[in-house]
Formats: C-alpha cells, structure tokens, sequence
C-alpha cells in the first residue's frame, strides 16, 4: 500500500500534491474521485511523518468562528462514512468534547460560541461545573466555572485515516511516492510547469501545497509569502487502562487536552507560552522535553486526580503550522496560475481536512468559486478581513 | 510459526510481522505503528531489534541498512503522580542527545 519506491516519478502529471499528510492523500484523493487522472503525492519523509501522524486525533465542531464550525461539521459528517468510504478502519469514536474553563472571563464567549455553532445546527450546549460531572464522573470541578459540550464531535487514529486515504488513492490510480522530496518548482511566465524531485522531474499544470510546516519555504520557491509560523507542541500517550473517559477534556485556561483512544491510552497534550515560532525549517526542533511531561501530568492530575496512579508511557512532539489568526489558508494566489495551498491550519488540520479537500477538489475541477474557500484566502490577511478563532487549545 | 510471538506487550505475531510488509508497510516507523509492534509497557526493549532484524531479511538488505524508530523518553513509564511532583524546569534550546536517526546495526 505505501511501498518503498522502485522507480523514478512519471515524467508527467495533470497535478502534483506535496505533502503525504492528510491534506495531500485527502485532496488527491477528492480529485480522483472528480475524474482527474495522473495524479502524484510526494512526500519526503514516510505517510503521517510530518503534523498529521504526531496530533491527538481530535474532531470537534465547537468553534467560534463560521468558517471553521462549518468545515468541521461537515468534516465529522465525513469521518462518520469514512472508513466504510476508504475501506479502513479508522478508529472514529463520537465520545463528544468537553471544553472547560477556570475563568468566569471566558463564560460569555463560550455562550456566545454555543449560539453561534447551535445556529450553524451544531448539538453544543452550555453546561453548569456540576453537569460536567454527568460526562465524566470523576473530574475535579473545584476551579472549572463553566463548559461547553458536544456529543457528536470525536477522535481517530490519524495514521489509519492516513493509510485509509492512501489506499483510496491508489485504487483510483493516484501515484504516491514516500521518501522522495522535492528540490525545485518550474514555472513559466505566471504558470506552474512542474516540480524537481529528489526521483526525477514532473512536468504538470498544478501544484497543490500540502506540506504543513513546510507549506511556508515551498511556497517561497514560487514567490508566496505565507505568514505562517511554525510551533512545537508535544504530545503523550499512557498505559492502556479499560474504557473509562468518554469525551476528549480540554480546558481553554491552560490548554491542556485529553481522551482515551481506542486502545485504552490517554492521549493527551498542554500548550506551552513560552514555546519559540520559527519561520526556517533549519531550525524545526521535535525533540521531547520533561518540561512538557512535568506540565502536562501536573494539569492532568488537577482535572482528573485518578490520573495519579496511571503511568506515561511516551512522548513525542510535532509542529503546528500557524497563521495570524489561527485559520487555515486554502485556494491560489493572483497571479500564479496553477499553485494552490491547504496549509496553516494552526493545529487542526486533521479534523478540518476532509471537508478542506473536498471543497477544494470542487473548486479546482470545476472553477466555481467557494465561499469558504474564499473567505479562507491567502489575501484575508491584505485585505483586513482577519477574525481569529478564539479557541485554540493545545 | 503463526505462534512465534515477535512483540511480547502488544501480542504481535512473527505472521502478522511479515502479512504487513506483504501489505505495503515496509519500514519499521509504519510497522510500528500498524501492528503495535514496539508501543507496549516495553517501548520497544524486547522487540525493536528483533523486528529491524526480521525486517532486514524481508527486505534482503544488512540489518545496519534498517533505521531503528525513535527512541521516546521515559525510559521506563512514569505515573502522572510521580511526573506531577517535580518542579518544572525552564525549556531547553539545544539538548545534546544522540541522534537517533543515524544507523545502528542491531
């Protein structure tokens, strides 16, 4: 399904997608499913390698702005067809999110953010500390001053939704090429004309930019200046224990989040302040440190005391791509015929892709323009129409 | 051989080993994380060079040909509680580990 290459790339190909995350194996995969033939993933490293294999797996629909609750209420409709569509387990589970919060400060935006997702027809509600406790028994509630619920948002196993796109791909037809990197872009006049590669050069028409954390230096080969910056955030799993914790918690005080994955382990991670942004990939750092897991344990501990006596099992820690106002970038740029990018999702890419593909795959077969797409545009951040979601978490 | 137990913790058979590389899993990061092979109470202690060592000879190439997973701290699990107790020290910008990426041969 994902073997090592025994060859070069085609010489050809109507569209090249870099990157072999969820974003890239996603889009290939919609555009196949619209008839477009002779499509090629390229990816550096191996499938999940870069943001989407290191996130938690979180899918929530509980967001504050139009844009992204759309997206992902639409995104969770397709994770609930999607492994009989791909033909993988995935590993879905609909165990609802729990967003806390300590601080009374939040109450009203929360409230506010309920209405707005309860008018997009997102089943969201309000709940007092006490209710929490009907969702998960055993939280400490001493400091949580209110909460937001959905029992419909989820998790998966982002390596299985992977490999799943993968394998949908490649019935289709799609050519996808682990451990091969692209090392230039040919363009002619104000078109794309095809990429280099680390296996050999493709000439083709369109270049889709799904490279995550590197999104910014591929498109800086082209002349697109993205304003992303890229984030360490680190992760942990613990020992498999039986099922006990029904919704992923996180608390939008100190931005930890957790849930239990289908094997048993609590998944979880915390944000960290004081983490440095870097724009150069020379010096992307994804080494662990006690740091996060001294952090982490301590916020986990304050929520849910039975966490106590469970042990962490490892830690690893990957990028976010993050833009100005915590949206994803998705579409072209004036002026660069055949170049598109689905990148910045700050951290939620892989419970926005399904539907970020889906719409783009759309909008390039067909040229009708999306709203959402529109609105998700690169020229947001000239023309000032900048309104930043305002809960970011992890 | 369908009962010769390649990754102890997580129960992953020599058979379910070689049915994921016939799949397309070729390299020991996907291995890992498709059959479990290596994510038990272990971290990989009892099986990682075993399952680099098999891989190498599915793959016909010398075991020092095949990048071992990264290797992920703790060296042995920690409770929340014990973690949760420790002062919490500042970050650190360039730590001198070992790079786990070069080849070893197992």
């Amino acid at each position: 399904m994902i073997a090592l290459p025994d060859g070069p790339v085609p010489c050809r190909a109507d569209a090249v997608v870099v990157g072999g995350g969820i974003n890239g194996l996603a889009i290939a995969y919609e555009l196949s499913k619209r008839g477009m033939k002779d499509i090629v993933v390229l990816e550096k490293n191996y499938l999940g390698s870069g943001s989407t294999g290191r996130c938690g797996g979180g899918i929530r629909q509980q967001w504050t702005t139009e844009e992204n609750i759309r997206l992902a209420q639409e995104s969770v409709t397709a994770y609930e067809n999607l492994a009989t569509e791909l033909g993988l387990q995935t590993f879905f589970r609909q165990g609802g999110y729990l967003m806390v919060t300590d601080d009374e400060r939040h109450l009203e935006a929360m409230r506010d953010a309920v209405a707005l997702q309860n008018r997009c027809q997102v089943p969201s509600e309000f709940l007092q500390p006490e209710e929490c406790l009907r969702i998960v028994p055993q939280l400490d509630i001493t400091k949580i001053k209110g909460a937001s619920y959905c029992a419909k948002d989820g998790t998966a196993y982002p390596f299985s939704v992977v490999w799943g796109y993968a394998r949908a791909c490649q019935r289709a037809g799609v050519k996808v090429f682990i451990r091969t990197e692209v090392t230039g872009v040919r363009t002619e006049g104000d078109r794309i004309t095809g990429v280099e590669t680390t296996r050999g050069d493709i000439a083709s028409p369109l270049l889709i930019n799904c490279a995550g954390p590197w999104a910014r230096s591929l498109a800086a080969q082209v002349g697109v200046k993205l304003p992303n910056r890229q984030e360490r955030h680190e992760i942990m799993v613990s020992e498999s224990c039986k099922p006990f914790l029904d919704p992923m918690v996180i608390s939008i005080s100190n931005g930890i989040y957790f849930s239990q994955s289908m094997r048993g382990e609590i998944v979880g991670g915390i944000g960290d302040p004081d983490e440095p942004q870097w724009t150069l990939t020379d010096d992307f750092d994804t080494r662990s440190q006690l740091r996060f897991a001294v952090r982490f344990s301590r916020a986990l501990c304050g929520y849910y005391p039975p966490a106590r006596t469970m042990r962490l099992m490892r830690q690893w820690a990957g990028l976010y791509d993050v833009t100005p106002d915590h949206r994803p970038i998705l579409g072209g740029v004036a002026g660069l015929e055949g170049y598109h990018h689905i990148c910045g999702f700050s951290g939620h890419g892989f419970m926005l892709a399904p539907m970020a593909a889906a719409r783009m795959a759309n909008s390039i077969t067909t040229g009708v323009p999306d709203p959402i797409i529109e609105s998700l545009s690169l020229s947001r951040f000239e023309n000032g129409n900048v309104v930043a979601d305002a809960f970011v978490v992890g | 051989m369908s009962k010769c137990i390649l990754c102890r913790c997580e129960d992953v058979t020599l058979a379910e080993f070689r049915k994921a590389y016939a799949d397309g899993f070729q390299e020991l990061e996907s291995l890992k994380r498709f059959t479990g092979v290596g994510t038990g109470f272990c971290q990989g202690k009892g099986c990682l060079v075993e399952s680099a060592l098999e891989l190498a000879s599915l793959r016909g190439v010398a075991p020092g040909d095949i990048p071992l997973t990264n290797i992920r701290p703790p060296v042995l699990p920690l409770t929340f509680g014990e973690l949760a107790s420790l002062d919490i020290p500042p970050l650190i910008g360039e730590l001198e580990l070992p790079d786990h990426d070069t080849e070893v041969s197992p």
